[in-house]
This record gives structure tokens, sequence and C-alpha cells, in this order.
């Protein structure tokens, strides 16, 4: 009953629900290292307590994170030979060893020097304890240098000739291989993401703090203070350029896989002189067009070809057999780009309340920076579901389609692991979720206990535990100067 | 009197001995951490859980990166072993996937969970995930030894999703387990002290007999299996050597022995645990090689292109070398016995 179309559609569903799942934490993880590295340099800088606190603060959430991500990620590392086994051998020469490379230089990297950051500065000293925060900090990075260069070979692929015999790709250089033509724009804005993603939960937590003191009727704390003034200036720097950039890898996408941009722009038909823009419509496969369209006349000429009058080619022009699903690429789109507006348009509210002096006194903005805690999360995999599903139906663009990818597995047990997978997730990570909300419900301040709680050290809270509330936060203050 | 006629060495042999370097490290690694998250299920006390745990936590993670290196420099340097071994170990692989889901997560839920039932959630998925985890590579092996069926023309797996499961790939599954407990227990000989140190000595002597009973009756099995293994040990002078391994187990095993419980050492029954696995891999290898799928296809047939295989290398050559140092720094760091006070509170 089950033919082998539905073998591979099972397939596709599991790794879009495995690599969805997995991304949301190295979405969150590669920003928080780098937050944890600058907050540990900022406490042995200035030894302000408040950046000590919140880098206890945030340690234990990404200890978390960090877990959950390094399980789901196992889980991909197989996913590829387990599902995709045709594909594996195919693209397996020239992809394997840019995806080894991430193993070698940044999960042993992570993996090797999470252990001191967690449990380490007492052993180590401060000056070894903060090259660990770096190091974990960097190989985050170089994991996603390398897991997007091989991402973005499959959309751009280069640097390769196929095999006649065996239809293999066998690379002729690396260099081409590495830097292909779309890597540098999808690395900019994938970690620029990833920064947004960290910047919006930090600022969200911060902001649930403000609301709850302010409803208490004290003061807030400074370390909660800090962090949502961080998480503001990320937002009001970070949101633009990465509006910039997203900009720049539209263009990318427009030279390299045209097809892609006339489903994210809902353009079926070609436009000789001028495409617009449209904000709304629904996007009927069927008859090719877009229903209740609405746009605006020539912008999308202004944005892509930066002439109002340029002509833009339609899927009209492209074999039904080639295009991608308009409707899912359509919305994904639009989802992601509207999120980015809103993250400028906190960090500009931000900037105006900061400007009055009120920036710990907006509520209104705190609630609708909460309201936004999970927007980069929300707009990372929108972003990922636009660019992959515009990819199909090829798993390396153009060259080889995602049907002819799958390994021959029967339906069934496709199915079986599938339903293990949701299950799973849902449960194991759904827990991880609840335990990180919970302690993000605690406030940051004096008193936030340590990962390793050692008897020696110069915060602790054996000895003054009836002192965990606003006494020693005040003082923390005094000495940070206020 | 080469063990392989048309033996060359090449890149390709580099590449097999660099895949098989971190498939042993990481059976030896995760294999002592695994092995101590099945002997969770003999130690009810809290305390003595959290020391166990302690023991492994800063260290786990990178444990398991080798398992992420054996799969992804398989993927690299052996393309078409990893297109054709993983779909005929699909079951297998994924419950192990699964598996150390939840043992890997336990590490840090634990330690949140409030306490009562849900602490005792994540220490039984702890215990779980390893036993499965440890069942599923035992398991993963044994079926690959007893070989695969493939359709050489098409590149591609032609058996059923059962196929792995035989009396012997169970067994195989089994004796991995067991051999874990044994790497577990006397880590945790060297690890902690008074009577968990104590009754983790008198586990690891009834599990080291145990895996050495299944390390022969495994190797007395294999031979049988496909007529290349056969041959490989017991073909002419091969039976010499066959007799050496066999020796030279029982010799290190006894050693174990006496260090345990006679010479009471701390740190002198791991070491000898781990030869012993060593000691084992190697002689795997000998009944493989030069194949990757036995006995269908050779590493030759499986390999990337040359240049696949340079431009892995040439970092492989490097950085290995670099993480082996942090990683033995990173054990340095949190080496001698565990204090029962520091880790999570």
């Amino acid at each position: 009953m089950l033919g082998s179309f539905d073998a591979v559609l099972l397939a596709r569903i599991q790794f879009a629900f495995t690599i969805s799942f997995h991304f949301l934490f190295p979405a969150f993880t590669i920003g928080l290292a780098s937050y944890l590295a600058v907050l540990n340099g900022l406490w042995l800088w200035t030894q302000k307590r408040r950046y000590l606190e919140l880098f206890r603060y945030w340690v234990k959430i990404f200890a978390l994170a960090f877990a959950m991500g390094v399980v789901s990620g196992i889980v991909m590392s197989y996913q590829f030979g387990t599902n995709w086994s045709v594909f594996s051998d195919k693209a397996g020469p020239v992809i394997g060893g840019p995806m080894a490379y991430e193993v070698l230089s940044a999960f042993f990297l992570e993996a090797g020097f999470l252990g001191i950051m967690l449990f380490g500065r007492d052993k180590v000293g401060p000056g070894l304890h903060m090259a660990a925060c770096l190091a974990v900090a960097f190989g985050t990075f170089f994991s996603a240098f390398w897991i997007i260069s091989v991402n973005s070979w499959m959309h751009t692929p280069a640097g390769f000739e196929i095999d006649a015999a065996t239809g293999q790709f066998l690379p002729l250089d690396f260099w081409q291989v590495v830097f292909n033509p779309s890597f540098p724009y999808r690395l900019m804005h994938t970690v620029t993401a990833a920064y947004l993603t960290t910047a919006f939960i930090v600022g969200g937590v911060a902001a649930w703090h403000l609301l709850k003191r302010r409803r208490s009727g004290y003061a807030a704390t400074p370390a909660t203070r800090t962090m949502f003034s961080m998480a503001m200036w990320m937002a009001v720097i970070v949101a633009p350029v990465q509006i910039f950039l997203g900009d720049l890898h539209g263009i990318n996408t427009l030279e390299h896989q045209p097809a892609k941009v006339m489903a994210m722009e809902g353009h079926y038909e070609s436009h000789p002189d001028g495409a617009p823009l449209y904000l709304f419509g629904i996007p009927n496969d069927e008859t090719q067009r877009l229903d209740y369209a609405l746009g605006i006349p020539k912008l999308s000429s202004l944005i892509l070809k930066h002439d109002l009058n340029a002509p833009l080619a339609g899927l009209d022009t492209i074999p039904d057999a080639d295009q991608p699903p308009v409707g899912i690429v359509f919305w994904a789109f639009r989802i992601m780009v509207a999120l980015g507006f809103a993250m400028l348009g906190i960090g500009v509210w931000s900037l105006w309340a900061r400007w009055r002096g009120r920036l710990y006194d907006a509520p209104w903005l705190h609630r609708a920076a909460l309201a936004m805690a999970p927007s980069g999360l929300i707009a990372v995999l929108a972003g990922w579901v636009t660019t992959e599903v515009g990819r199909q139906p090829f798993t390396v663009y153009g060259l080889l389609r995602t049907a002819n990818s799958a390994a021959p597995l029967d339906a069934p047990a496709v199915g079986a692991t599938l339903v293990a997978f949701i299950v799973i997730y849902f449960t194991v990570f759904g827990a991880g979720t609840y335990y990180i909300l919970r302690l993000m419900g605690h406030a940051p301040g004096a008193g936030e206990p340590r990962l390793k709680d050692a008897s020696e050290g110069p915060v602790r809270a054996a000895g003054k535990t009836a002192a965990h509330g606003d006494k020693p936060e005040r003082s923390g203050a005094a000495k940070a100067g206020g | 009197m080469s063990l392989v006629e048309g033996f060359s060495f090449d890149l390709t042999v580099i590449w097999a001995f660099v895949i098989a370097f971190a498939v042993l490290v990481y059976v030896i690694l995760d294999g002592f951490d695994l092995g101590l998250g099945m002997l969770f299920a003999l130690e009810r006390k809290r305390g003595d859980r959290d020391v166990m745990m302690n023991s492994v936590a800063p260290v786990w993670d990178g444990n398991e990166t080798w398992l992420v290196l054996g799969g992804g420099g398989l993927m690299a340097a052996f393309p078409l072993a990893y297109a054709l071994i993983l779909p005929a170990l699909y079951m297998p692989i994924i419950l192990m996937l699964l598996a150390l889901i939840f043992r890997g997560v336990a590490f840090e839920f634990r330690w949140r969970a409030g306490g009562g039932v849900s602490r005792g959630a994540w220490d039984a998925a702890f215990i779980g995930g390893s036993a499965l985890a440890s069942l599923c590579q035992g398991i993963a092996l044994g079926a690959l030894l007893q070989g695969i069926e493939i359709d050489k023309a098409a590149r591609s797996y032609a058996g059923g999703w059962w196929d792995w499961l035989t009396p012997f790939s169970l067994t195989v599954g089994v004796a991995v387990m067991v051999g874990y407990m044994l790497l577990g227990a006397t880590w945790l000989v060297m690890k902690t002290s008074g009577e968990l140190q104590e009754r983790m000595r008198t586990r690891a002597w009834p599990l080291g007999v145990v895996t050495v009973v299944f390390i022969g009756v495994i190797s007395l099995w294999t031979p049988f299996l496909q007529e290349g293994y056969y041959a490989r040990w017991f073909g002419g002078w091969h039976i010499g050597l066959a007799a050496g391994v066999g020796l030279a187990v029982l010799a290190i095993a006894a050693l174990m022995f006496r260090s345990l419980t006679i010479h009471r050492h701390e740190y002198w029954p791991f070491a000898l645990a781990l030869a012993l696995f060593t000691l084992c891999f190697v002689g795997l290898g000998v009944s493989m090689f030069p194949y990757v799928v036995p006995t269908e296809i050779t590493i030759w047939e499986a390999a990337a292109p040359k240049l696949s295989q340079q431009f892995l290398l040439v970092g492989a050559v490097f950085l290995i070398p670099i993480i082996l140092g942090y990683t033995a720094y990173a054990y340095w760091v949190f080496r001698g016995k565990v204090d029962p006070d520091s880790g999570y509170h």
C-alpha cells in the first residue's frame, strides 16, 4: 500500500522534524556562548558583581540547552546515512570532508572545554577559565562555519565534477567547495540570526523580571537591568545589520536559485517591466496564480535589482517538475521578514526609551520585549524553511533530486522511527524547555548559586541563607558603583 | 606471507586506521561512561549516584564526540560504506541514537528535577538509555560482522529491515553491555573511595569473568560466520596468531584480577580493562581487514577519491593530536577522586 514515494516523503518529514528541533538549540547557544564569554570577560575586567551573577545565571541555562543540542545533533550526523544513503554516497566525497572538519575543529573544542567552563573556575584559575569560555564560543562559530558551508554547497554546488560511472560528485577544488557562491551570505545571515535569537531571549527574560519587580513594587536588580540594556543594544545594532545581510543574501539567491526567489515573492508570472512586491496573497499552485494579491507595484524589482523597471522572470519560465512548493516558501519568508522588522522596531523603541532615560521604567516596551522573546527562534525556523523548501525538488540544487537521494528503506520502518522521534523529542526536549523556563523564572542577582557550589570563592550562599532577597543586591550595586 | 593479498600502503589504509582509531577511542571512552550508567541501577543511594555521575559529568560530551567523528569520518573517507552500512543497521542505529538522547540529557536534567518522581524518572532514563545504547552498539557490530546483503551494481543495501537481528548479533550486544560495565566498574574503582569503591571492586571481577567468557565465545563463533574469517584465523600459520591473541587476552585478564583483588590497585584495573578492549578491537580489525563491509566491499572499493582523502587528512593529522592533548588536559583537570560535595547543587 505504501509505495516508495511515501518512504521518501516520510524521510523528508523526519529530517525536517529532527533538523528543525535540533537547530533551535544551536540558534540559541551560538549567541549565548559569546554572551557568556563577554560576561565573564567583563567580570574579570571590571570586577562588577552583576556580570558574575549574570554569567552564573546564564551558564546553567546554557548547560541545559547545549546538552539538548549535542544529543539532537548526534542524531543528525547519522540521519544522512540512515535516511539519505544515496545522497551520502553521491555527495560524500565532496561534503564529507567539510562535515568531518566540523567535528574536528568545533565539536571537540566545545566538548573539551565545556567541562572546564561549567565546573573548572576554581580548578584552573580565572585566566584559563576565560580561555575555556572563549574556546566554547569559537567552537560554536567554527561549527556554524563548516555546516553552513556544506548546506550552501547543496544550494550552490561548485568545485566538483560528476563521475559518469557511479554518479558521485567528485571534488576538483576544495577551496571552491567550501567557499561556494552562497556560503558567505548564508553564514553571515545565520550567525547574525543566532545573535539576534539570543538577544531577544535574554531581553525577554529581563523584561519579565522588570515587569515582575515593578508589579511587586521593588526596584529591579542591577543584573536584570544590565541584561536588558545589553539585549536592547544588540537589538538596535544587529537587527538593521541583519536586514541588510538578508537583502544581500536574497540578491545572491536571485542570481543562483531564481526559482526560490520567485516562490518567495509569489511571482508566478514574469514581469517584463518591473515586478510588484506582494505583501499578501494566497499562492495557488493549481492555477499558477496568487489569489487575493495585494502588492506594491515595481517594489520587488527595486529591492532585487535596484531598478524600478527591471524585468523579473516568474515561475512560468520554470518547468513544473523543477518548481518548489510556493505556498510554504511564500509564507515562511513573510513570517521571517515580518519578525525581522518587528525586532528592528523593538530596537528603535528601546533607543527612544533609553534617550528619555526610561529604559527600565517602560512597561509597554517590556511587555513587547517579552512577547518577542521567542521571535528569533521562530524567525530562524521560518528562514530555514524558506531556503530549504525553496531548494526543492532537489537536494543538490539542479543536479540531484530529493526523490533520488533517499535510502532504500521500507515506509513502515521510516514511519515507525518518525513516530518515535516525535514522541521522544516532545517529551524529552519539552521537559528540558520546562527546566529552562523554570530557571528563567528566578531573577538573577546576588546569591545566584553557581553550578559548582564549592566551599571557597568570593560569593557563596552558604552561611547567609537568610539574605537572598534585596539586601545583598543593593550592596552589590553599591560596590559596582550604582 | 602478508595477511592480505595485494596489499599496498596508501591513503585509503591510513584512513582506515584513522577511522578505526576514532571508533576505538569512542568505545573505551564512552564505554566506561555507558557502563557507569548501567551500574547506576545497582547503586540505590542518592549520594553514591551523585558521585558516579559527577565522575563523568565534565567529560561525557567529549566522549560522545568520537562517535560523531566515527560517523562523519566514515562518510568523508568511505562514503559507499556509510551509505551501505547505515540503512542495513537502521533500527539498531536509530534506537541507539534515541537511547543516547535519554542518557545525555539525564546528566543535566537530573539536577534540575525537583526530586522524588521526576528525579527517579531521569535516573531511569540514564540507566535505560545507557543499557539500550550499549546493546545496540553491540548488535550493530555483530550485524556488520555477520555480513549484510548488498546490491553491488546499484551501490545499495538490498536486505530487509530486520536482517540485523540474529542470535549472533544479540550475543555481541549482551557482550558489549557486560564489557562496558567492566570498564565502568574499574573506572569507578579509580575515581571513588570508601564503600562505593569497595562495591565496585567486588563487582568488577565477576564482570571481568563474564567479559572474558564472551570474548571466547564470540572469537570462536566469528570464524564460522564467513569463510574469509575462518581462513584469516585458522588457515595455515595464522592459527599461531589466533593462539597468541587468545593467550594475550587470558594474560591481561589474569593481571587484571590480581590487580583488583590481591594488589588492590586503584588505577591498574581500569588500564588493564582498556588493554583488554584494545586487544579485542585489534582482533576485530584482523578479522575484517581489508573489508569495510565484510566480506563484500573492501576499503579501496568504498574509498572517496584521493583529493577528498587528502583534504581531510591535512586537518586530521594536525587536529587529532591537538584534540587528544586538550582532552587529556580536561581529564587531568578533573583527575583524582570525585569530591562528593562538588558538582551541581
